[in-house]
């Protein structure tokens, strides 16, 4: 029993080693039990969360206002299908099964990002989310592209690299409205309202209530803290909607030149954590019809794959035939 | 309701972004067969011109090496006389 604790502790000493070299691990390779959980479970909140997140903005392709904008959504939401593949298959390198995480979706068991389960009323929301929500999204996955894990930070790399235009069409469509009429801009005003504190709520729970970073950290599955995080979207943010005339509904923000070790940055105001929690827990807007939307997308998509499969295999029994 | 349907094949897929790069590994894919399997990776791997070819292989009939027998397999440390820098040569014969 000595014997095989103290290989146990030998191995995990190994694989720290390898770590802190900076050496990516490859699906193959050894690793603790907890390193391959945490990862599943991250990859697949991930994935689960660009699926999800076509919900709010699918909802608008049809309504768009002009046909650009429609071109350009109707390419977001694709790609956001794109990333969600990219995800389960990282994931599926860990040995979790594509059907097991589609199960653990639909049957409301697997959690992705509560920002979805917000409602997209207007056309300005679109834009909120782009600018806010990509936003968000890009600052976590930037350091992530450094990920311990290869087939997560290979993934992440690719989706970088697509993502950076939807930052900029949100972007370009709350510009749009804040230069239009005084109705136009106060769209743009209360979607900016709406959005931004569950945007600032992304990065998740404050650090001194994260149980899971210190590890993530310490295999380099996370770069950064949810506060050094979120810390950055704030700085980021707040002179982007300067520049278009919009407000950032905090009354309590203001220049502290002693954050970030003294060079400056915006102090917020308190987080709301009972709604973070509320949301998170499943008691949100839209928890509801964002899962029951999966599943009749997922049942009504039973015919195809039903479909597929016995065009399959009627292929292949006449090409075994024919040999 | 999902457990009912089984679980459709995965196959890796390679992009050749242009003639005289070789086809590179960028991901895996579920389809039931070859031809959706061509389809879905061209919509999921290259939105963006990323590449002129594809090549999709089913995920179970790669062979690979065991990651745990990476040092007998790969190791070359005990013969540097195949590295270039082994051998002597004057510094005025210039570059060899």
């Amino acid at each position: 029993m000595a014997r095989e604790q103290n290989e146990k502790i030998a191995s995990l000493e190994a694989f720290q080693e390898k770590i802190d070299r900076d050496e990516k691990i490859e699906p193959k390779d050894s690793m603790p039990e907890a390193y391959r959980k945490t990862l599943i479970r991250q990859i697949g909140q991930h994935a689960h969360s660009e699926v999800v997140g076509m919900l709010p903005e699918g909802n608008w392709i049809t309504r768009a206002p002009t046909l650009r904008r429609k071109l350009s959504l109707l390419a977001k939401v694709q790609d956001e299908a794109g990333h969600g593949l990219y995800l389960y298959c990282a994931a599926e390198t860990l040995g979790k099964s594509r059907m097991e995480m589609t199960q653990e979706l639909l049957s409301g068991k697997a959690k992705y990002s509560s920002i979805f389960n917000y409602p997209t009323p207007t056309w300005a929301d679109i834009g909120a989310i782009g600018w806010l929500v990509d936003g968000a999204a890009i600052m976590n996955q930037i350091p992530l592209c450094r990920c311990s894990y290869g087939p997560y930070a290979r993934a992440m790399i690719r989706i970088c690299k697509e993502e950076s235009f939807h930052q900029r069409q949100g972007y370009e469509i709350m510009l749009t409205l804040s230069r239009g009429t005084k109705a136009q801009k106060e769209m743009a005003q209360r979607a900016l309202n709406r959005w931004w504190w569950p945007s600032v709520m992304m990065f998740g729970p404050s650090d001194a209530d994260s149980p899971n970073t210190e590890n993530s950290v310490k295999w380099k599955i996370k770069r950064y803290t949810n506060d050094e995080l979120r810390q950055k979207f704030v700085d980021a943010i707040v002179p982007q909607a300067e520049k278009i005339g919009l407000t950032v509904p905090d009354k309590d923000l203001k220049w502290d030149k002693k954050r970030n070790n003294g060079q400056g940055g915006y102090a917020y105001g308190e987080i709301n954590w009972d709604e973070f929690w509320r949301v998170v827990r499943g008691d949100g807007p839209m928890n509801n019809e964002r899962i029951s939307a999966k599943q009749k997308a997922w049942n009504e998509g039973s015919w195809v794959r039903a479909a597929a499969h016995a065009h399959a295999i009627k292929k292949q029994t006449a090409l075994q035939a024919a040999e | 309701m999902v457990s009912e349907e089984k679980e459709s094949i995965l196959w890796e897929v390679f992009i050749q972004p242009k003639n005289g790069l070789s086809h590179r590994h960028c991901g895996s894919i579920h389809a039931p067969d070859r031809e959706m399997a061509i389809f879905s990776a061209r919509n999921v791997y290259s939105r963006r011109g990323e590449g002129q070819s594809i090549w999709v292989v089913k995920s179970i009939d790669i062979v690979s090496s065991d990651p745990d027998e990476k040092e007998e397999t790969f190791s070359s440390d005990d013969k540097i006389y195949r590295h270039p820098t082994f051998y002597d040569v004057p510094d005025d014969v210039g570059h060899m």
